[in-house]
């Protein structure tokens, strides 16, 4: 049994169904994320956020950034933030005030930000050949190990960089008077 | 609506609204570094979305969305242990605690 182009009753085709399912996901935990006042269910809610993201991203066509989006951001920043949130929360814990006093400038600004975003995708034609196009992991491999090899490079030094400066920075500092271990 | 580029970059206008909304208005340090989490996944989706549609940069887009995450994965690294560092000294995850260059 073949599945159909379109769905039966409504007419859509799948890839409209899936794209507003993902992005209705994705806005809504984005949403609670910034929003919600316990911070370890904002935490969890953000998994969900990049879940939604990496079904955005097969859609796009891109099945290779979908996995390591499910990866690095699921797998790993979800993990550390998490820890980070267990390891900074005091008992006196869920502020009794989430945001700031000044929090209306800042949902001032973020609706600034949507209008003109908005206003910018609808005044500009974003070139009259914008066609889907299927892009290839092999492709994409080849590309990144030749044309993008500095960076590449450039950003395994910085990972490096980044591993020692986290380790520096989080490390507890050890007292002179106890014996080393 | 899954064939259109606009809707693409609207989705992810609002994606990062929502991270800077996030990140201007909460008072946790931790809260902040997840907003900005969302600003950048709201990046990347525009990466990807234009790689998807314009053929100029079909693969470019991959490539470079590839390297932001891990870019990213390096700043949420240092950001978070960062936090950690002024939490010990501080006590409190909260920013508008952390007067001390005030004083």
């Amino acid at each position: 049994m073949s599945i159909p182009e379109t769905i039966p009753i409504i007419g859509a085709s799948w890839d409209d169904v899936l794209f507003v399912l993902f992005a209705v996901v994705m806005l809504g935990s984005a949403l609670l994320v910034v929003t919600l006042r316990d911070i370890i269910r904002s935490g969890l809610a953000m998994i969900v956020c990049f879940a939604a993201l990496a079904g955005l991203y097969v859609l796009l066509g891109s099945p290779i950034l979908a996995a390591t989006q499910v990866l690095v951001y699921i797998g790993a920043i979800s993990v550390l933030v998490l820890f980070a949130i267990m390891l900074t929360q005091t008992k006196a814990g869920p502020a009794r005030l989430v945001f700031q006093t000044q929090w209306w400038a800042a949902a001032i600004a973020a609706i600034a930000v949507v209008v003109v975003v908005i206003g910018v995708v609808a005044s500009t034609d974003w070139g009259a050949e914008a066609t889907r196009l299927q892009s290839v992991t092999g492709d994409v491999a080849r590309l990144l190990f030749s044309d993008y090899t500095l960076p590449f490079e450039a950003v395994s030094v910085l990972l490096l960089a980044a591993v020692i400066g986290g380790i520096f920075l989080a490390k507890r500092e050890d007292r002179r008077d106890e014996a080393p271990r | 609506m899954a064939n259109s580029l606009d809707a693409y970059l609207v989705l992810s206008g609002l994606l990062f609204a929502t991270g800077t909304f996030g990140f201007l208005a909460r008072r946790n340090a931790i809260s902040m570094l997840m907003s900005i989490e969302l600003m950048v996944n709201a990046v990347n989706l525009t990466i990807l979305a234009f790689g998807a549609f314009l053929p100029a940069l079909k693969d470019h887009a991959s490539v470079i969305a590839l390297i932001v995450i891990t870019v990213a994965a390096a700043e949420a690294t240092v950001g978070l242990a960062i936090v950690i560092a002024i939490f010990r000294n501080r006590r409190t995850p909260l920013v508008d605690e952390y007067d001390a260059m005030r004083q």
